[in-house]
């Protein structure tokens, strides 16, 4: 693909990611009201600037919340994104250049920008991925200071029903996937799979076996 | 304190290296055929998992509260073709509202 090419998906995955930045503005709020009161002002915001992740910091927090030691925190934390190893290897063929800089487009990869880029058939639009996240990283970290600092004004963000906005956003997404039987069934498969799990296994594992969904999909059409 | 700090840089590092793991070793290749059809199903099946456990998870226990009514207030937004930003912002409206008739 030339160059100028790669500058247009670029553009484009920019202008996808404005309303997807206002999202996570709101989402890193409600991440820096709850993370201030179990690590202080500066830690939160750190996290989201060199984490940004926002499950695995919500998770992580949880667990320090809860008294948890720092090695718990961080498992918990890998695995809610242990779902970047197969998006990793979804969007590894679309990727192309050197060592460095295919280690660096595989940190652009955020649930949003990444199902955004899926252009079907296994290929991935990295550059359009990029776009869209490069808006979101300063809405997170944003968001997170505002929530930090802001937080006894806001006072509990559920009251505020913020914790809808995550299953929302997500929801707005997937009906973008929704093409055919097969991706139906892949999302009706990943759904059941994650919640008969949830009561059993530790957050972030049904997630992961959901991923089986598209597995199943597939040798059952 | 130390086990914050402790935390954020193990998770960095752990995020950075997952997230590169995929690109690193498998960049720039063609993967078989029956691999790029699972993977095209990645993104619904992951997308609604997510949707899955952050509408109806409470911890390990699945409860119906009123994150169910604001995402179902989404789900209706979506199919009336309402852009994200105002699909989220009914979602949260009608959260809040329910909870606070609760």
């Amino acid at each position: 693909m030339p160059a100028s090419a790669n500058r247009e998906s670029f553009r484009a995955g920019v202008r996808v990611g404005i309303p997807l930045a206002a999202a996570s503005v709101l989402v890193g709020l409600s991440f820096g009201v709850l993370a201030e009161p179990v690590m202080g002002e500066v830690a939160p915001i750190v996290m989201s600037a060199i984490v940004f992740a926002g499950s695995a910091q919500f998770a992580a927090t949880a667990v320090l919340a809860d008294g948890g030691s720092a090695a718990a925190a961080i498992v918990a934390g890998i695995l809610l994104n242990a779902r970047f190893l197969p998006m990793g290897i979804a969007i590894a063929r679309s990727v192309r250049g050197g060592r460095l800089w295919r280690a660096l487009m595989g940190q652009a990869m955020i649930d949003a920008s990444w199902a955004l880029a899926n252009r079907g058939e296994g290929r991935f639009d990295v550059h359009y991925m990029l776009g869209a996240t490069l808006v979101n990283y300063p809405a997170w970290v944003a968001g997170t200071a505002i929530g930090v600092f802001g937080g006894g004004a806001i006072g509990n963000t559920d009251d505020l029903g913020l914790d809808a906005i995550f299953p929302a956003f997500f929801l707005g997404l997937l009906a973008n996937e929704l093409r055919g039987s097969l991706s139906v069934g892949a999302a009706a498969i990943g759904a059941v799979v994650a919640l008969a799990l949830t009561p059993f296994t530790p957050a972030g594992v049904p997630i992961l076996a959901a991923c089986a969904g598209a597995l199943l999909a597939v040798r059952w059409r | 304190m130390t086990a914050v700090w402790v935390t954020i840089g193990g998770l960095a590092v752990a995020t950075a290296a997952i997230k590169a793991a995929g690109p690193l070793a498998l960049g720039g290749r063609t993967l078989p055929t029956p691999l790029l059809l699972v993977i095209s199903l990645l993104a619904p099946a992951l997308l609604a998992a997510l949707v899955a456990t952050q509408t109806f998870a409470d911890g390990r226990s699945l409860v119906i509260d009123a994150r169910a009514a604001g995402v179902a207030a989404a789900a209706t937004a979506i199919a009336l073709r309402a852009p994200l930003v105002v699909t989220i912002v009914v979602a949260a409206l009608v959260t809040a509202a329910v909870r606070g008739l609760a």
